[in-house]
């Protein structure tokens, strides 16, 4: 069993309004596809990140519906309009119910 | 006379080659029809039965990945991501996987643009499908070959 999964998030502190700005976003996460086989032959259990949302101050920015097929370290850029300062908030599912979730302020100037 | 020997051993060595070749040629496309069976189906679920058009949508991937566990791929949707004209979703397909299935991204006014970055796993060399779902139904498809050194699904 690997470490808890970490979320690494890279967001800039500040943007003009109405600015469109890229999300960087990064979980540990060894996502085994059900595809693999131990040394005895059985199928290792299928265990990956789902599903991916991205809200800025409880108003959904993108989301990403997550198949074995995404690498492990799931790795996701995306975009977003900056309307007002607040909060990001970055949501991943694992298959067995886990939740990671992490946050990041930033600032319209 | 000794031209005329040759041509029928050349001859001979062709059917030859031609005969194994046929079975090979079978089984191969057998693999390949199951699999392309998943994907029209998984694509039929997403446009909901209409017909990719292209252009719109760009989909950015290496022609050759050394390594098939990590292959970084983008797409973007040439769209104002406001008033009608809006990216619902993109879907990404690996029709020469195990699983066709790659990712969905869902947009919304609040994504200021439709695109997207990730690492995606290659079984092996193939074709890789992207598919974005337009505010008023319409559907644009773009397509890239992508060549795999070492497969990555493991087993």
């Amino acid at each position: 069993m690997a470490a808890t999964p970490k979320p690494r998030v890279k967001v800039p502190k500040t943007a003009k309004a109405g600015e469109v700005i890229v999300l960087k976003t990064l979980i540990s996460h060894e996502m085994e596809s059900g595809q693999r086989k131990d040394k005895e032959g059985k199928v290792i259990p299928r265990k990956i990140i789902n599903k991916f949302t991205c809200e800025l101050n409880g108003q959904l920015v993108f989301s990403a519906d997550i198949d074995p097929a995404i690498s492990a370290n799931p790795y996701l850029e995306f975009s977003a309009r900056v309307p007002e300062s607040g909060t990001f908030k970055f949501t991943w599912v694992d298959d067995d119910g886990s939740i990671y979730t992490d946050e990041q302020k930033i600032e319209v100037r | 006379m000794e031209d005329r020997m040759t041509l029928t051993r050349r001859r001979v060595l062709a059917l030859t080659a031609g005969f194994a070749a046929v079975p090979a040629l079978q089984l191969l496309s057998g693999v390949a029809h199951a699999a392309a069976e998943d994907t029209t189906k998984l694509i039929a679920d997403f446009t909901g039965g209409k017909e990719p058009q292209s252009g719109k949508i760009k989909l950015t991937a290496p022609e050759i990945a050394e390594n098939g566990n990590t292959v970084p791929v983008s797409v973007s949707v040439d769209s104002k991501m406001a008033d009608g004209d809006m990216v619902q979703s993109v879907m990404l397909v690996a029709e020469g996987n195990p699983r066709p299935e790659v990712v969905t991204f869902h947009f919304t006014a609040l994504s200021g643009a439709a695109a997207a970055t990730t690492r995606m796993r290659l079984a092996k060399t193939q074709s890789v499908i992207a598919l974005a779902k337009m505010a008023d139904g319409s559907v644009y498809m773009d397509k890239k070959e992508v060549k795999v050194t070492i497969g990555g699904c493991g087993g």
